[in-house]
């Protein structure tokens, strides 16, 4: 993870607009309010929601299917798109 | 400063000739400057070039319109427009015709030349016969007559300036440097 | 060694010595001879650079941007509509920090439809921050690409730069150009070092959404860089001046030590103006000449230098900001607002759309000028058809 500059003012930036923020630092997992959840009994590791997910927030692991809930904003995209329904959606408390 | 206007038609090489004249002072050690009349060049189309010559750096940066000297690259092209337009008194005016200078009506106030470069140009395959690429030899003879560049640099700039039959136009240009 | 090269080819020179890495373009005239003479120069391996042929001016930009944004030494050029079209990327080319050496040739703009020159084009692109620097002969456009890149590049500055050129006047006009030596060449602007450029190896995020919070203070960096530029150009120019033996300023001055009637112009003009005071100093006239070849940044304390102890001041435009007056004459009357002295500036418009400027059309501003006492008019107009 790329360290977070301090940048109270312009001697602290680079001449461009550059790491001025990270989505190191940008969990935008925390716009999310209803979660998909993968119910892997059903799951066919066919792929489909890590195709569509738009934030590229479905990872594989063990050729598995794994949300990233630190950058996934709850569009519910692979909910919609998974052919056996195996995604469920649970409201974030 | 010498101003020299070259006449010519679209297909000539009126712009190439003026470009090796620039070339072959700038050997001998002169500043130069060389263009075209700026716009569009089409093919049969009358077209204008401008040559500067100077010992010393050229800043002035506008068209001539009171050449020193003019060379006309098409012999129709007197019967079109005014070749001398401009031109300076004594000025010398250096026809491509085989025809004697006394056949052109130009001015007495200027100096006349005619020089054959049509068949110079055929002679060595320039251009088809059609339409000769006459612009080699008729600089060859501007050298020749008007005593402005040794043969030697002539030929050089000849050389560097024909984008093909380098060795024809040469023989070409010093042809006609020999006759004129 | 010396060779009679036309302004489009010295330009191109330019990029050649200079290395370019990467040459993004797309042809229009008076610019195409750059296009074509440089990727022969690719094609036959005497310049090791990569040409990418693109489908506009926009795409050029864009592509000159991403290259430059690797580290890579990048050049493009064009003309009028041509630059019009990439306007949105100049912005973007600057705001990104990325050292793009573009040559324009300046053409008037259309409607009606003209190849012709003017400098309306590229001094439509003076506020988006880019370098400009405007050429009077053909040694000096190839001289000024080796000094932009040592410029631009330097990490005190990073922006693009613009090195501007008249239609035909400059660009289709054969005159000698001493080629300098590629070995001085490459001791005076050796390979580029980029220490912020995009690498996937140490990934970072370039031009992203930036708040209020930040904007205005990379925005206060680019005005500071120019600052800086100023001083850079300079020294650039007597490294140059060092090893090649020619030197341009940011501004030229010609015979100014007592004069009293002082002409400001920029380009060829310049060229053709320096002759007419010559020849008035011959006749005991006091006059001379200024010409403007930065025109950003601007160099205010030369310029107010130059032309403080004047009694009048003439600047020649071959431009005009509709509505307004002569670009040049606003802003170097501009400059003497605020100063203790300050002689009456006149603002004449000249030679656009190509029109011809020949020493008639410059006597003929000194002597409107010499029945003048007070600038009342902001434009005054030279060679009008009635």
């Amino acid at each position: 993870m790329t360290e977070k500059i301090d940048i109270k003012g312009e001697k602290d930036m680079p001449a461009m607009a550059m790491s001025l923020g990270l989505m190191d630092w940008n969990k935008t997992g925390s716009w999310r309010n209803l979660r998909p959840v993968i119910d892997y009994e059903k799951c066919t590791r066919c792929m489909i929601c890590w195709k569509f997910c738009p934030d590229a927030c479905i990872l594989i692991r063990d050729e598995e299917p794994v949300i990233d809930y630190d950058y996934c904003k709850g569009c519910l995209i692979c909910a919609e798109e998974c052919p056996r329904d195996a995604i469920s959606v649970v409201k974030e408390e | 400063m010498i101003e020299i206007r070259f006449h010519g038609r679209g297909g000539q090489g009126t712009v190439v000739a003026s470009k090796a004249l620039a070339d072959a002072l700038m050997i001998e050690g002169k500043w130069v400057q060389t263009f075209p009349e700026y716009g569009v060049e089409r093919r049969g189309a009358p077209v204008v070039s401008f040559t500067r010559i100077d010992d010393k750096r050229i800043y002035l940066r506008c068209k001539i319109y009171q050449p020193d000297h003019v060379v006309v690259m098409d012999p129709t092209l007197m019967e079109v427009i005014d070749v001398t337009a401009g031109l300076k008194s004594g000025g010398w005016v250096i026809i491509n015709s085989g025809k004697d200078p006394s056949f052109f009506e130009v001015p007495d106030k200027f100096r006349v030349r005619t020089f054959d470069a049509t068949s110079v140009a055929v002679k060595y395959g320039l251009g088809s016969k059609a339409a000769p690429i006459v612009n080699m030899p008729m600089l060859a003879a501007f050298s020749k007559i008007t005593g402005f560049v040794g043969l030697k640099a002539l030929l050089e700039a000849v050389r560097e300036e024909s984008p093909i039959k380098k060795e024809e136009n040469v023989q070409a240009a010093k042809e006609a440097f020999e006759k004129a | 060694m010396k060779k009679v090269v036309m302004g489009n080819h010295a330009l191109s020179y330019g990029a050649m010595l200079a290395r370019a890495q990467v040459i993004a373009a797309y042809p229009i005239t008076p610019q195409t001879e750059v296009v074509g003479f440089l990727s022969e120069l690719c094609a036959d391996k005497l310049l090791d650079a990569k040409f990418i042929k693109v489908e506009s001016e926009h795409s050029a930009m864009a592509a000159s941007i991403g290259a430059s944004a690797v580290g890579a030494r990048t050049f493009t050029a064009t003309s009028a509509q041509g630059l019009a079209l990439m306007h949105e990327m100049l912005h973007w080319a600057v705001g990104a920090r990325t050292p793009v050496v573009l040559g324009n040739i300046n053409r008037a703009m259309g409607p009606p439809w003209t190849i012709w020159t003017d400098q309306n084009d590229s001094l439509s692109q003076r506020d988006t921050g880019l370098i400009q620097y405007y050429c009077e002969s053909n040694q000096e456009v190839l001289d000024t690409v080796i000094q932009a890149f040592k410029v631009s590049e330097n990490e005190r500055v990073l922006l693009p730069a613009m090195i501007v050129l008249d239609a035909f006047v400059l660009s289709h006009t054969s005159e000698v150009v001493d080629m300098p030596d590629q070995e001085l060449v490459d001791k005076y602007l050796p390979r580029r070092k980029a220490t912020y450029r995009v690498d996937p190896k140490d990934p970072h995020s370039f031009g992203n959404l930036t708040g209020p919070d930040r904007y205005y203070e990379l925005r206060y960096k680019i005005e500071r860089s120019m600052r800086e530029a100023e001083g850079l150009i300079k020294e650039a120019d007597e490294e140059f001046d060092k090893l090649f033996g020619r030197k341009y300023g940011l501004i030229e001055t010609h015979q100014i030590e007592d004069a009293e009637t002082i002409l400001v112009a920029s380009a060829t003009v310049a060229g053709t103006a320096r002759t007419v005071v010559d020849e008035l100093r011959a006749k005991g006239e006091k006059i001379g000449l200024v010409r403007v070849r930065v025109f950003r940044p601007f160099p205010f304390q030369e310029i107010r230098k130059a032309i403080e102890n004047a009694h009048r001041v003439m600047v020649i435009d071959r431009n005009i900001s509709f509505g307004h007056s002569g670009i040049f004459y606003q802003e170097v009357k501009a400059a003497m607002y605020n100063q203790p002295r300050r002689p009456p500036i006149f603002g004449y418009i000249a030679g656009l759309g190509g029109r011809d400027v020949t020493p008639e059309t410059i006597a003929e501003i000194i002597e409107d000028a010499g029945k003048r006492d007070r600038s009342e008019e902001d434009i005054i107009w030279i060679g009008l058809k009635p």
